[in-house]
């Protein structure tokens, strides 16, 4: 399908430091989750963002902040960040503190931030899909012109709920762009041994919805690229559907131990020779947006910064045991006891 | 003097009056608008609150054939402050979306830590409707009673299904309404109070008695009332307990009628095996033992896959004689 939305955005040197340091926080921060998990202060399942920071960058920079909806799987940490989260509650969540963005009942998996307009962090692989619709469905419903960011990874476009959300988000008008984050693993399982198609892509056609592949490697493309899609579908009110190609160096989650299971360590490198963050820093240098003095001194503020969050995340108190009731309901609570 | 009507309609009656009452309330479901609903409860819905010919209404909106999908889409909206009330054609197909229901839904206000609300009801018939068999009779409601973050009520008097539809529709938590088919076209009166309600989570006592509580709840409350009416002929005197909310449950008007009458038969229409009855059964045992003069005794149906011979599927569904043969045996 030719992309119907044009592109006309244009990014100063100020945007591109930004961009720089924000995917740079990222995964340092992610870097810190590691670790956590290493140490034990991290439980359950924990994923990291670490490889594919330019998605959260390009979409989240393209909306209107705190009034468009994003939602997303469990791999949530940087959508949360960029959305303007204060990183302290999502590293304090992380490691299942009362100070974390839900008081220590989510963990990793399960980051929010409605105030931001983040609905989550769903564990459950494409189970948010329809959710995300439905956040959708409620600004069409109210004549609102927000647009849902509905963010999936490459394994959760096979479930069946996905193709049930794609034909009702296009037969009822909901501005809602289903993004799939296609770094091409799901779980250990590689594209070509869970997709019959692997171009994702098309999964969008037999619904009428208007659908594309884009790089999800460099983050001025990206950044341009969704930036067109988010005003494509504020404009026009309907569904987009975009595969996003990118790239987890990561294993699936903190407990994946041995990534050699489903792919070489020659793979690995290659894909590291498109690192975003690396490619973005070439540019800044080679634009000359910052020299190389200066892109130090920003990495070490962001070192300590990161470091800092992960510091004083540690200090905040495990949740009282009599919280534990608090929030199943807004009224009441289920009988109590064992 | 109320306005008689039937279960169907107070239900209609009830969704009505909260869609106007407030437009964030919105109804959607298979077969719900043009076709008029299959079990007719939103007859007449979509020229109230639509047009025919739209593609599509957002207020009394016609899904496609996809459980899973459009509860969760509820779900979204709900979360971003509509107030959906979803209509499962019966709640057997309800089956399809428990994924979205149980592990989306019901985990919404908890794993937000209170940050986000959702506001929806799910409805519809629940339980044998006649000859429909093995796929459409399920009794669902003591699944989602089992979980924390769902209210699940079950009214059985025509006053008491709009009173707690209403309030369920006004609730900031997911709430399970479970209609008994065979109570649709069952006529009771309804108080013209144009502000009626009733709140969710109190039983009430239905017909009063002294040598045993029959407690149960939807169609079952009236076999117990039935069952009552022939034991009353024998000189037992039996109470009859409407539990009318599993989840919550209100304990203190089951336990005070047991303290009452020192024994206790409960009657559900689902499988006797794992059934929120057994649940209300064993909390009456746990917490009153000292006061009962007798176990408590299930009544429940048979522990089998409906089947279609009306002759077999009536042998599956607790009657009054079920109940009663129940009472006799520790009396």
């Amino acid at each position: 399908m030719a992309n119907i939305a044009e592109e006309s955005l244009t990014l100063s040197p100020a945007d591109l430091k930004a961009y720089y340091r924000e995917m740079l926080f990222v995964r340092r921060f992610e870097e810190h989750c590691n670790t956590a998990y290493r140490k034990g202060l991290a439980g359950g399942y924990m994923h990291t963002y670490i490889g594919m920071e330019a998605l959260a960058t390009g979409w989240l920079n393209s909306i209107r902040k705190g009034y468009d909806y994003v939602i997303t799987a469990y791999r949530d940490h940087a959508h949360a960040i960029v959305l303007g989260t204060d990183p302290v509650a999502v590293m304090a969540e992380i490691i299942g503190r009362k100070g974390g963005t839900a008081g220590g009942k989510g963990g990793s998996m399960h980051i929010y931030d409605p105030k931001n307009g983040f609905f989550g962090g769903w564990g459950i692989v494409g189970g948010h899909i329809p959710l995300g619709a439905g956040l959708a469905f409620a600004s069409r419903y109210r004549n609102e012109d927000r647009v849902t960011l509905n963010f999936m990874g490459d394994g959760a476009s096979n479930q069946g709920v996905v193709f049930e959300t794609l034909n009702m988000a296009s037969l009822w008008d909901l501005p809602c762009i289903f993004i799939i984050e296609n770094n091409e693993f799901a779980m250990g399982t590689r594209l070509e041994y869970h997709a019959a198609d692997k171009e994702l892509w098309k999964r969008g056609l037999p619904f009428n919805i208007q659908s594309e592949r884009i790089d999800g490697m460099d983050v001025v493309q990206m950044r341009k690229d969704a930036q067109r899609i988010v005003d494509w579908v504020r404009e026009n009110q309907r569904p987009y559907f975009v595969e996003v190609m990118t790239y987890r160096y990561s294993g699936h989650g903190a407990a994946d131990q041995d990534r050699q299971l489903y792919r070489t360590k020659e793979e690995e490198a290659e894909a590291m020779q498109r690192d975003p963050i690396a490619r973005l820093r070439a540019q800044l240098i080679e634009q000359n947006i910052m020299s190389e003095e200066a892109l130090e001194a920003m990495e070490l503020e962001v070192e300590e910064e990161a470091a800092q969050v992960m510091a004083k995340a540690e200090e905040s108190p495990f949740p009282d045991p009599s919280e534990v009731y608090d929030n199943i309901y807004t009224d009441m609570t289920p009988e109590q006891g064992h | 003097m109320g306005l008689d009507m039937t279960y169907r309609d107070a239900l209609q009656k009830a969704i009505v009056d909260e869609m106007e009452r407030d437009e964030n309330v919105l109804i959607m479901g298979e077969d719900i608008g043009r076709y008029q609903g299959t079990f007719k409860v939103t007859r007449g819905m979509v020229e109230k609150f639509g047009d025919r010919q739209n593609r599509y209404n957002l207020r009394i909106l016609d899904t496609p054939i996809t459980e899973a999908g459009f509860a969760g889409i509820a779900t979204g909206a709900a979360m971003a402050g509509l107030r959906p009330i979803v209509e499962f054609m019966t709640m057997s197909f309800s089956i399809l979306a428990m994924d979205q229901i149980i592990n989306h839904t019901a985990k919404v206000h908890y794993m937000t830590n209170g940050e986000v609300k959702c506001p929806i009801v799910f409805r519809g018939p629940g339980g044998a409707a006649k000859q429909l068999s093995a796929q459409h009779s399920h009794s669902m409601e003591g699944w989602y009673a089992h979980c924390p973050g769902l209210k699940v009520v079950a009214p059985s008097t025509v006053a008491d299904v709009y009173g707690i539809l209403r309030t369920a529709v006004r609730d900031d938590n997911p709430v399970i309404v479970y209609e008994n088919p065979g109570l649709y076209a069952m006529k009771g009166e309804l108080p013209e109070d144009p502000d009626f309600t009733v709140p969710i989570g109190k039983a009430q006592i239905l017909r009063e008695g002294t040598d045993i509580s029959l407690v149960g709840y939807s169609r079952m409350t009236h076999i117990n009332l039935a069952a009552a009416e022939l034991l009353a002929k024998d000189g037992i005197s039996a109470e009859v307990v409407d539990v009318r909310s599993l989840l919550p449950l209100d304990t203190e008007t089951i336990y005070a009628s047991v303290r009452k009458t020192h024994r206790a038969v409960m009657v559900y229409e689902d499988w006797r095996s794992g059934g929120f009855g057994a649940e209300i059964a064993a909390r009456i045992g746990e917490d009153c033992f000292d006061d009962l003069d007798a176990p408590v005794v299930r009544v429940g149906g048979l522990n089998v896959p409906m089947p279609y011979a009306r002759v077999l599927e009536l042998q599956c569904i607790p009657d009054e004689n079920d109940v009663v043969a129940a009472v006799r045996k520790i009396s």
